[in-house]
C-alpha cells in the first residue's frame, strides 16, 4: 500500500448516489470506494465489484476442521491410548462425528470471519483513513483514485455534475496501519514507507 | 396471455400412460399378489403384505410430500416472505390437491389395518390385534383401531381443508379491490392455524400412527421430524420441478434465478437438516445400545438392507451437499433440476426403507411393483397438479407482496 491523490465527492441523499456511481463507473474513472451509513441494496451491483470468494474460503476452512477433527480423535482411540467404552470399536465413527461437526464449523466460522477482516482490512486497533468525518454517519462518500492522465480540475468538474454536495481532493494513505491515527502524517510526508 | 397455463398434450399423454402404468401394475398386483398362492406359506404372506405396504409406502409419501406444500406456503405468509408470491400457484395448486391423495392414503391405510388380514393376524400393523404380545398389549392404549381411524381422519380432513382454504384465499385476492390488504392479514391468521395444526399431526403424531406402527415394538421420539424432513426437502423439490417446467414453457417469466435459488437453498438446507434428523435416530441408538432399540437398524444396515440404506444416505445427502453447496450450482437451472428430480427419488427410497423391513424382512423387492405403483402416483401428482394450474392465471396479480416478490435478491 502506498500514500495516494484521491478526489471526494460527498452526497446526501442515495438517490443522488446511485445515478452518480453509474456515472462515474461508465466515465472511465477509477472508483477507489464508496462510503455509506449503512448498507445500500444493489450498491455492490452497481460498482461492479465481482462476488466475493469467500464461500471458497470458508469450505477449505471447513475441510481442515473436518481433517484435524478425525485425524486427531483417530489418532488418538487407534494408536495413543485406545480406551474401550462399552465393548464399542476403537474407531467409533458415529461418536466423532458430533465433535468432527462442530470442529468443522468452528474451524470454517473463525477463519472466515478472519478472513473477512484481512480482506476488509478491519481488525482491532488498526487504522483506515476516513475521507470525510461523516462518511459513517449522514453522509456518502464517493472516491475517485487519482493517476497521471487526468486532471484535478477535470475530476472535479464531473463530480460536481453528478450531484455531489462537496467535492475535494485529499492525499491519503490507501491500506490499513498499526498504531495511533496520527501516524498517517508521517506516510503522508513520506517520512516512513507503509508496511504491506 | 402468458399468464394462464394450458395442459400440453404432451403433459397430459405422459400423465395418463404413467397412471395407466400404475393402474395396469395395480390390478396385475391385485392378480398375482394379493391372492398368491405360493407353495412355499413363508412367500404367500410376503407377497400378500407386499402388495399393501407398496400401496402404504407410495400413498403415505406422496400425500406428506403434499402437504409439505401447504406448510411452506404457510410458513412463508407468517414470516410475510415475498419470495414465494412469484410462483405461489404451484405451492397452492399442490395444496389444493391433497384430498386426493389424502383420500386414496386414507382408503390404503384403511384396508391395511382392517381389511388386509392373514389367519386372523396383521402382517403390517401388529397392533390391530394385540393378543399375546406383552409389549403390544402395553401400548394399547395409543395403538388400537379407534385411535387409528380419528387420527386418520381428523389429520386428512384438515390437511384437505386447509389445502383448498390457502387456495381459496389466494383467489380470493385476486377480486379483491386494489391494494387491499385485508386478506392478506386473514391468510396469515389462517398459516398460524396450520402451523399449528401442522405441528401436532405431521411433526408429531402422524408418523407414529401411520409409520412408527408398522414397526410396533420399537419407538423414537425423532421419528417425526425424520419423517417431516425427507417429505418436506422431496415438496420443495416437486415445486421446483413444476417452476422449472412452467418457465420451460415460457409461462412464469416472473420467476428468475434468484426465486430458483431460494428454492435450490432450500433443498440444500433440508438435505442436511435431513441427514441431521437421520443421524441423530441413529447415533442414539447406536450409543445407548438396547436390543429392543437396536434390531430397528441392524435389519436395514447390515441386513438385506444394506445396499438401500446407504444409497439413500448418499443421495439424500452425500450428492446434495456436494453438487448444491456453490451459489453458482443453485442459480444453474440444470444443476437443480437434476439434483430435484435425485432427491425425490432418494426420499421414495427414503420412505421404502422406513416401511419395508418390518412386514417384508428379507423377502423384499424393488422390481415392476413397486416402480408401477410410483409412476401411477407421479402419473396423478402431474395430472392433478397441472389441472389445478390451469384453472387460475399463474400470476397472482393482485397480490400486496407481488412488487417485492418480482424484486427479490437472494
Amino acid at each position: 500500500m502506498s500514500v495516494k491523490k484521491f478526489a471526494v465527492a460527498t452526497y446526501l441523499d442515495e438517490e443522488v448516489l446511485f445515478p452518480a456511481v453509474k456515472k462515474v463507473r461508465h466515465s472511465g474513472y477509477k472508483m477507489h470506494d464508496v462510503f455509506t451509513p449503512f448498507p445500500v441494496h444493489g450498491l455492490d451491483k452497481e460498482m461492479g465489484l465481482k462476488d466475493t470468494d469467500l464461500h471458497v474460503a470458508g469450505f477449505i476452512y471447513g475441510i481442515l476442521g473436518t481433517c484435524t477433527a478425525l485425524g486427531f480423535m483417530s489418532w488418538i482411540f487407534l494408536s495413543d491410548w485406545p480406551i474401550n467404552f462399552g465393548g464399542k470399536p476403537f474407531f467409533a465413527l458415529p461418536a466423532f462425528i458430533p465433535i468432527t461437526f462442530e470442529l468443522t464449523v468452528l474451524f470454517s466460522a473463525v477463519g472466515m470471519v478472519l478472513t473477512f477482516c484481512y480482506l476488509n482490512q478491519i481488525m482491532p486497533g488498526v487504522k483506515k483513513h476516513v475521507f470525510h468525518p461523516r462518511q459513517t454517519d449522514d453522509t456518502f462518500v464517493l472516491t475517485i483514485e487519482m493517476n497521471d492522465h487526468v486532471t484535478e480540475q477535470e475530476v472535479l468538474d464531473f463530480l460536481k455534475s453528478t450531484g455531489a454536495n462537496e467535492t475535494y481532493m485529499e492525499v491519503a494513505e490507501e491500506g490499513w496501519w498499526y498504531g495511533r491515527w496520527d501516524k498517517e502524517e508521517d506516510y503522508q510526508k513520506g517520512l516512513v514507507t507503509a508496511h504491506s | 396471455m402468458t399468464d394462464r397455463f394450458e395442459i400440453p398434450a404432451r403433459l397430459k399423454t405422459t400423465a395418463m400412460v404413467l397412471i395407466l402404468i400404475g393402474v395396469i401394475t395395480l390390478l396385475f398386483g391385485a392378480i398375482t399378489l394379493m391372492n398368491s398362492h405360493a407353495s412355499d406359506h413363508e412367500i404367500m404372506h410376503a407377497e400378500r403384505t407386499r402388495f399393501w405396504i407398496v400401496l402404504l409406502h407410495n400413498s403415505v409419501f406422496f400425500l406428506l410430500m403434499c402437504v409439505a406444500s401447504i406448510f411452506i406456503q404457510a410458513a412463508a405468509s407468517l414470516a410475510q416472505g415475498a419470495w414465494l408470491v412469484a410462483y405461489k400457484r404451484v405451492p397452492e395448486a399442490i395444496g389444493a390437491n391433497v384430498w386426493i391423495f389424502g383420500l386414496i392414503a386414507g382408503i390404503v391405510l384403511m384396508c391395511v389395518a382392517f381389511v388386509f388380514n392373514i389367519d386372523g393376524h396383521n402382517p403390517i400393523y401388529h397392533w390391530v390385534h394385540p393378543e399375546g404380545d406383552k409389549i403390544l398389549e402395553g401400548k394399547k392404549a395409543f395403538l388400537n383401531p379407534g385411535m387409528f381411524v380419528g387420527f386418520t381422519v381428523v389429520t386428512i380432513a384438515l390437511w384437505s381443508y386447509f389445502g383448498k382454504k390457502f387456495q381459496s384465499l389466494s383467489l380470493a385476492q385476486e377480486q379483491a379491490p386494489k391494494n387491499s390488504t385485508k386478506i392478506y392479514w386473514l391468510t396469515i391468521k389462517w398459516s398460524a392455524a396450520f402451523l399449528f395444526v401442522y405441528a401436532l399431526t405431521q411433526m408429531s403424531t402422524t408418523p407414529w400412527v401411520w409409520l412408527m406402527s408398522i414397526d410396533a415394538h420399537w419407538y423414537s421420539t425423532m421419528y417425526s421430524w425424520y419423517t417431516f424432513a425427507g417429505a418436506f426437502v422431496a415438496g420443495m423439490s416437486m415445486i421446483l420441478l413444476w417452476v422449472v417446467y412452467l418457465k420451460n414453457q415460457g409461462k412464469m417469466d416472473i420467476v428468475n434465478k434468484e426465486h430458483i435459488h431460494d428454492l435450490g437453498k432450500l433443498m440444500f438446507a433440508f438435505s442436511i437438516f435431513w441427514a441431521y434428523v437421520w443421524f441423530d435416530q441413529y447415533m442414539l441408538i447406536w450409543y445407548a445400545n438396547i436390543p429392543e432399540e437396536t434390531w430397528y437398524f441392524k435389519i436395514r444396515q447390515h441386513g438385506p438392507y444394506s445396499l438401500i440404506w446407504y444409497t439413500t444416505f448418499v443421495i439424500n445427502f452425500i450428492m446434495p451437499i456436494l453438487i448444491l453447496m456453490s451459489r453458482n450450482s443453485k442459480r444453474n437451472y440444470f444443476t437443480v433440476t437434476f439434483m430435484a428430480m435425485t432427491i425425490v427419488f432418494g426420499q421414495w427410497l427414503n420412505f421404502y426403507i422406513m416401511t419395508m423391513p418390518g412386514p417384508l424382512a428379507e423377502n423384499w423387492h424393488l422390481s415392476w411393483y413397486e416402480f408401477g405403483i410410483f409412476a401411477g402416483f407421479i402419473g396423478l401428482f402431474i395430472l392433478t397438479t397441472a389441472k389445478t394450474l390451469a384453472k387460475n392465471s399463474l400470476i397472482p396479480h393482485n397480490n400486496p407482496m407481488l412488487k417485492e416478490a418480482l424484486l427479490h435478491q437472494s
